[in-house]
């Protein structure tokens, strides 16, 4: 065998690797949508609480309650966005989207994602809301980078970058609204642009 | 002299170099699952298997899932420790070139 064969069997054996134990079908589309919803709630839930509640957030207003069901309605249009995209990328690309790579995915991106929204309601429960927007984006970032071992290994950096953003916010709660916006709008938009031109646009 | 007594014959097929590398990065691969990513006939993969099993490089468990019978199979410590010797040879030879 000639040095072209050794290297041919070493990218074959790389390839089958990843594709049996990665699931890369994620959509780069999908991350810029979900940024976009993120930041279209944050502004509305902007506007509501400078026009409507005098710049300020009355925990037991109706300010306050709308801003939750914006969050949850943010997280879920970007939930069902990514199933949707991603679905159709693998159909693209001839790949399953329930297999054993997308459910091992799945599992080990909500593993951390579960406990930290539990806790952060918990604590919620106690009436400490200053560290919500910290909590958030370190859970976040912790499923990201436990996930990133079974996908595309590029959303590590985007886990690390929630990671430093959420310490940032635990150190300045008062800036959290920002940082919220930066990291679950701005970063998603980046990195989905990113990850679109990387691997979507072939 | 050295160096090719490394290269194992074994691993000399791309079918089977493949079962290796599928499992060596998951716990388990089952029959269907390595013909998907391996594009090969049944038995053609049944033959590749049969002479990884054979030389105690892969364990195979048989069971059923519900009424379907599975085949399922793993990598011994003997085939990881083979396999691992096959690629530190093939990057020698490849550097040497």
């Amino acid at each position: 065998m000639s040095s072209e064969d050794y290297l041919k069997d070493i990218s074959e054996i790389k390839n089958l690797m990843n594709k049996s134990s990665r699931f890369i079908s994620l959509s780069g589309l999908s991350g810029i949508l979900a940024g976009v919803y993120a930041l279209i709630g944050a502004t509305v839930a902007y506007w509501l609480v400078i026009n409507q509640s005098y710049g300020k957030l009355l925990l037991d207003g109706w300010v306050f309650k709308t801003c939750l069901v914006i969050l949850a309605l943010v997280a879920l249009l970007s939930v069902a966005t990514a199933i949707f995209l991603t679905t159709r990328k693998a159909k693209k690309n001839s790949e399953k989207v329930w297999d054993n790579s997308s459910k091992r995915l799945i599992l080990n991106f909500i593993i951390p994602l579960i406990t930290g929204g539990i806790y952060i309601l918990i604590i919620l429960g106690q009436q400490k809301y200053g560290q919500t927007g910290a909590l958030m984006l370190i859970f976040y970032g912790l499923a990201l980078v436990n996930a990133s071992k079974y996908s595309i290994g590029d959303i590590r950096y985007l886990g690390f970058i929630q990671l430093v953003l959420g310490l940032i916010c635990a150190w300045f709660p008062g800036y959290g609204f920002w940082l919220w916006v930066l990291g679950f709008g701005i970063m998603h938009i980046i990195y989905g642009t990113i990850m679109y031109y990387k691997y979507d646009k072939k | 002299m050295s160096i090719i007594t490394n290269i194992n014959k074994l691993f000399d097929h791309r079918i089977r170099l493949g079962i290796m590398s599928i499992l060596m990065v998951n716990e388990y691969a089952d029959f269907n699952m390595l013909k998907e990513l391996l594009g090969a006939t049944d038995g053609n993969l049944a033959s590749h298997t049969k002479a990884l099993e054979n030389a105690e490089y892969i364990k195979v468990e048989k069971q059923f899932i519900g009424r379907k019978p599975n085949t399922r199979y793993s990598t011994t410590k003997l085939g990881r420790a083979a396999f691992k010797k096959h690629i530190d040879a093939l990057e020698k030879l490849i550097k040497k070139q």
